[in-house]
């Protein structure tokens, strides 16, 4: 077995040293009835061919988005990543660390944290952001629960354009909270502020929302600064900070991202990495890893994990969350991943972005019977169809055409949504793949 | 301060800047197509002025990054015996594949008949799990271990919600890890603590007194975290089961048990389990990891959303409420994050567990086992062991020794990273005096074994010998020495900021 | 009453009328390490006796500090805000964390004067 370097030899002296004569010795504290005599029921041990194959061939039996034209977005994007992220995040070094608690051999982790925590700080127009969370989702709960600890207050008003997984996250860990959940609008442009009371602790808005439509949210940010709660800005295309005006621009207090977007590929949903990020003054309640800067007794600057003490390792039954592990190597690729991209290609990336889902929206809007509803949007709009939009996605899937997320697919009970379709468009669209939507809706509509 | 050569690099230890301190306007690592300048529907919301991002070139970045990955320790780079964390090998192939482009890029919201693969795989991962533990039920979605935590409490706390059951308190051993105390706290329940006995193991007696009606679990860890087998637990699920409550285990040493005991023997209602420990997936310097929970019947309806049906259409993952759930038994408590898990870990874990086969995991568990009972014995004389052996996975010792030469846990720790180890778990479990807690895992040579030992040893002999200050001021041929954490915590910078430009009040 | 009285969890107490001062001695400032982080109540706030008044925080630990006596908080020490390490320096002193306004005075009573807590210091040494 190529993992286990012991030898019989080495077993036998290891167990003379020990004292005992067999293996089985050691496992003496173990209640008898409780022992297995012998191995369960499970394959034998298999060399590298053997395995490769046979998960390969679980993989053939997918329909992977990058072999055919793909249109699927609702929270999570397929974006363009570098070779060389790839390839950086796989030396060993950084693969197998483990959390920066020695920080003098860490100084790689740490420093490429700190860089992360600076990336996520820029982008989202904040003044500070920890080392990553899980993802978007429990993200927004954690903002939600340490808005209630900022504010003391209970009650969080949910956006109805706020991602519907986002939305159970949010009720499921934020336990024994007063959680509104105003109804999902598919033009978005909701009145959050008739919301607000006196036990707000805050309104938590998606912009971009689910439904695509971007809005300005300086009305929000001072409605809620009258009332005394706290903006919570959800962000699940971060690709879009590059071209719409930031979070922070527009007042939010707290900014609860998906970062997948940057270095990190579908994966079928997960691993992927959550930013959180907050203003300094909130910066005590903010759960999660923190990188600080420091000097070592020469005087260098060097970086270590900072503010432990409201972690769990340490408050234990008082800490801020229970969160342990953050997403260390996804925040990694997200920085690798910006740092080849800079200001400019950033910029240029976000734009191409948009220019294609506004070309494709227009062709869209083209096609008898199918209106786009979304008047702002990034990279990301709903369509409505003259019928069935998950019929329509199956039809294309058949045709080899992943064409967006019927919206019945998160909505279920909504037959108001029946029709509607969510389409996502990215750098890796191309003319031929959205010949090819619109095409085959035209077919399958007729 | 001053420059260690002319340039300040030390042959292959670089001082690398910020990324923010090299770059240059304009420059980036990529090649983009023109943007056409056409029509945008931005609402007039366009980002003004700059993110503030530096640009650099493909070899800047490269170069960058790996600088600093020399900087760090990996289980690539040496011993790596630390407590409770489990650093074994992680297996290359894993990361193949995860990168078959057949999971790496699939959407999880495509229809369902283009992802069978995908969801076999995840319905294989879960059966491998059911029948290492002998449980019938696994919620395959929670992020991380402590996140498993929640995921097994919060199944607890909807079952005693149902029976109309009103219960306050959970009761935790003192030598838990943290994150268990923190989890039955963020659900409202009462931590109380349970203290250990003078065999290092969870003290029963004082267990059957906190015990009452009002006690909806307890979590226990076994292996505990002081390496040793809880031999007890038949007797402490009985207790909890004869008051209705639940025996939660934290199942972050499943390491030195697998393939040797199935949890459902021991009388586990539920365990989490950290594919990033006992299953290989790599740590990443932090994360992700996965915390699937395998579930007794009796709290299987409660797994939260998505989970996993076959049909005869095949696989399908349920991700939300539907008409005729509660009839057919789920009642999940909810959903714990986005879309449907950590599937980047699936495909490592199970890449690894057909690796190793049912064979080959038990010899995971026994070598696991006897490596950490060969430091146990290699080194006793010389260090001191609280408890008595034999120990389970890892070994655990005190800091009497350190004390009695005028040095600490930590001095010794730090004077260990000069002679190219990573230091043990240090300062836990609480439950001992400046606690070294050392994993050898099962990836070890006994060469590397010895070594390790032969080190330890000179080490002891060098402080005996009087040279207190060599262990005070390690270590001196790392990259950075003992950094100021004190003033990281006072004045917290926690980011770059352009010369000149003071952070905002 | 003269002098400082002290609690087992080496709290300090000074009372002027019926106002007492409230800080942590020496001994627990010595055992906490480098304090980063002081947080204070709010004054106006009624603590009782043996109720959680303020948290201190290390680098490696954080404490809860309990009130030896109950009453209302009058006044905070801002000064540990921009520069915690003053309770390492001057923990008796201007290290004092809070002043509280006596629901009881009968409270002090119980509490060890200066040579009781360092004989209680002795037997934990």
């Amino acid at each position: 077995m190529r993992y286990l370097p012991l030898t019989d030899e080495d077993r036998q002296k290891m167990l003379a040293t020990i004292g005992v004569a067999s293996v089985d010795d050691l496992f003496i504290d173990v209640p008898e009835t409780a022992r297995l005599s012998r191995p369960l029921d499970l394959p034998d041990h298999a060399g590298e061919m053997e395995v490769g194959r046979a998960i390969a061939s679980l993989a053939a039996q997918n329909v992977d988005a990058g072999s055919v034209p793909s249109f699927l977005g609702a929270g999570l994007y397929r974006h363009f990543v570098p070779a060389t992220v790839d390839y950086l995040i796989q030396r060993g070094e950084f693969l197998t660390a483990y959390t920066p608690y020695q920080p003098e051999i860490s100084q790689g982790t740490l420093q490429t944290l700190f860089e992360f925590q600076t990336q996520v700080a820029l982008l989202t127009g904040m003044e500070v952001a920890n080392a990553s969370m899980y993802d978007g989702a429990t993200s927004t709960a954690e903002a939600v629960l340490m808005a209630q600890r900022i504010t003391r207050r209970s009650r969080a008003v949910l956006s109805g354009g706020l991602h519907p997984h986002y939305r159970d996250v949010v009720q499921t860990l934020a336990i024994d909270s007063d959680i509104a959940v105003l109804p999902p609008k598919m033009e978005g442009g909701e009145d959050v502020g008739a919301f607000l009371d006196a036990d707000t602790a805050c309104v938590v808005v998606q912009n971009p929302d689910f439904f695509g439509n971007i809005r300005d949210l300086s009305e929000i940010s001072a409605a809620c600064k009258a009332a005394g709660a706290l903006l919570v800005v959800v962000v699940t295309e971060s690709l879009s900070l590059g071209a719409i005006q930031s979070p922070g621009e527009m007042g939010a207090d707290i900014v609860a991202a998906e970062g997948q977007s940057f270095g990190n590929g579908l994966n079928f949903g997960g691993p992927t990495v959550g930013l959180l990020a907050t203003q300094d003054r909130f910066l005590r309640q903010m759960p999660g890893r923190l990188c600080g800067q420091t000097v070592d007794v020469d005087g260098r600057r060097g970086w270590v994990l900072t503010l432990s003490t409201r972690e769990q390792h340490i408050r234990r039954e008082k800490a801020t969350s229970n969160i342990c592990t953050n997403s260390g190597l996804c925040a990694l690729a997200f920085a690798v991943h910006v740092a080849l991209l800079g200001e400019e290609g950033l910029r240029r990336l976000a734009l191409i972005n948009h220019e294609k889902a506004v070309a494709l929206a227009g062709k869209l809007a083209d096609l008898p019977g199918v209106a786009v509803l979304t008047s702002a949007f990034f990279n990301e709009f709903t369509i409505r169809l003259p019928s069935s939009a998950a019929a329509a996605v199956d039809d294309l899937a058949a045709r080899h055409v992943l064409a967006g997320v019927p919206l019945s697919r998160l909505y279920p009970e909504t037959p108001e949504f029946a029709n509607a379709l969510l389409v996502a468009v990215t750098e890796m669209t191309e003319e031929s793949d959205m010949d090819a939507l619109v095409d085959g809706l035209r077919e399958v509509l007729a | 301060m001053s420059a260690r050569t002319v340039a300040d690099h030390r042959g292959l230890d670089f001082e690398e800047p910020l990324l923010f301190e090299q770059g240059a306007p304009k420059r980036s690592g990529v090649d983009l197509p023109q943007k056409k300048d056409g029509e945008t529907r931005l609402g007039g919301l366009e980002r003004q002025g700059e993110i503030g991002l530096p640009g650099l070139s493909e070899p800047q970045v490269v170069r960058h990054f790996t600088r600093l990955s020399q900087k760090n320790f990996g289980i690539d780079s040496g011993f790596y015996p630390l407590g409770s964390c489990t650093m074994k090998h992680n297996p290359r192939l894993n990361e193949k594949m995860a990168r078959l482009p057949g999971f790496a890029n699939l959407h999880p919201l495509q229809p369902t008949g283009t992802v069978q693969g995908a969801l076999a795989l995840m319905d294989a991962l879960a059966d491998w799990l059911k029948m290492l533990t002998g449980l019938p039920a696994v919620a395959m979605s929670p992020a991380a271990g402590a996140q498993g935590e929640l995921c097994g409490m919060m199944a607890i706390r909807a079952a005693l919600v149902e029976r109309g059951d009103k219960r306050r308190r959970v009761l935790v051993p003192e030598s838990a890890h943290g994150t268990n105390p923190a989890t039955a706290a963020a659900l409202g329940y009462q931590v109380d603590p349970v203290p250990g006995d003078a065999r290092g193991r969870i003290d029963v007696n004082a267990f059957r007194e906190k015990l009452g009606d009002d006690v909806a679990a307890v979590m226990l860890t076994n292996p505990n975290t002081c390496g040793l087998f809880e031999d007890a637990i038949l007797e402490v699920a009985d207790a909890i089961h004869g008051i209705g409550g639940f025996l939660y285990a934290d199942g972050a040493n499943f390491n030195a048990i697998v393939g040797r005991v199935r949890p459902v023997d021991l009388g586990i209602d539920c365990m989490h389990i950290n594919l990033h420990k006992t299953f290989s997936t790599p740590h990443g310097g932090g994360g992700p990891g996965s915390g699937p929970v395998v579930l007794s019947k009796e709290l299987a309806p409660y797994a939260p959303y998505p989970f996993l049906v076959h049909g005869d259409q095949g696989f399908r993952l349920v991700e939300g409420p539907e008409p005729g759930q509660s009839a057919a038994g789920a009642k999940p408590f909810g959903r714990l994050k986005a879309f449907h898990g950590q599937m980047g870990m699936f495909v490592r874990a199970l890449t690894y567990m057909m690796s190793h086969g049912g064979d080959g995991l038990r010899r995971v568990a026994e070598d696991s086992v006897l490596s950490a009972n060969y430091l146990l014995a290699s080194l006793k004389a010389d260090l001191s062991a609280p408890f008595d052996g034999p120990c389970m996975h890892e070994a655990l010792f005190d800091d009497r020794t350190f004390r009695a030469h005028g040095i600490t846990t930590l001095d010794f720790a730090k004077a260990l990273i000069d002679e190219g180890f990573h230091p043990m778990t240090i300062y836990f479990p609480l439950v001992v005096h400046g606690a070294l807690l050392m994993e050898p895992t099962e990836s070890e040579s006994v060469d590397g074994l010895d070594h390790f030992i032969g080190t330890v040893k000179r080490l002891l002999e060098k402080l005996k010998s009087g040279d207190v200050a060599h262990f005070q001021e390690a270590p001196s041929l790392t990259p950075r020495r003992r950094l100021d954490e004190t003033q990281a915590a006072r004045n917290p910078v926690l980011r770059w900021r352009p010369p000149g430009q003071a952070p905002k009040a | 009453m003269s002098g400082l009285r002290y609690t087992k969890e080496h709290e300090w107490l000074r009372v002027e009328g019926d106002v007492a001062t409230i800080g942590i001695t020496a001994y627990a400032q010595e055992k906490l390490g480098d304090i980063v982080f002081v947080e204070l109540p709010e004054p106006g706030k009624t603590v009782v006796k043996g109720g959680e008044a303020a948290v201190v925080e290390s680098v490696k630990a954080a404490s809860e500090i309990y009130a030896p006596v109950g009453g209302e908080i009058v006044e905070v020490n801002g000064e540990l805000e921009a520069d915690p390490a003053i309770v390492n320096a001057d923990p008796i002193g201007k290290g004092w964390f809070l002043k509280l306004r006596l629901a009881d005075p009968g409270e002090c009573d119980t509490l060890m004067d200066d040579a009781a807590y360092q004989d209680y210091l002795k037997e934990l040494a």
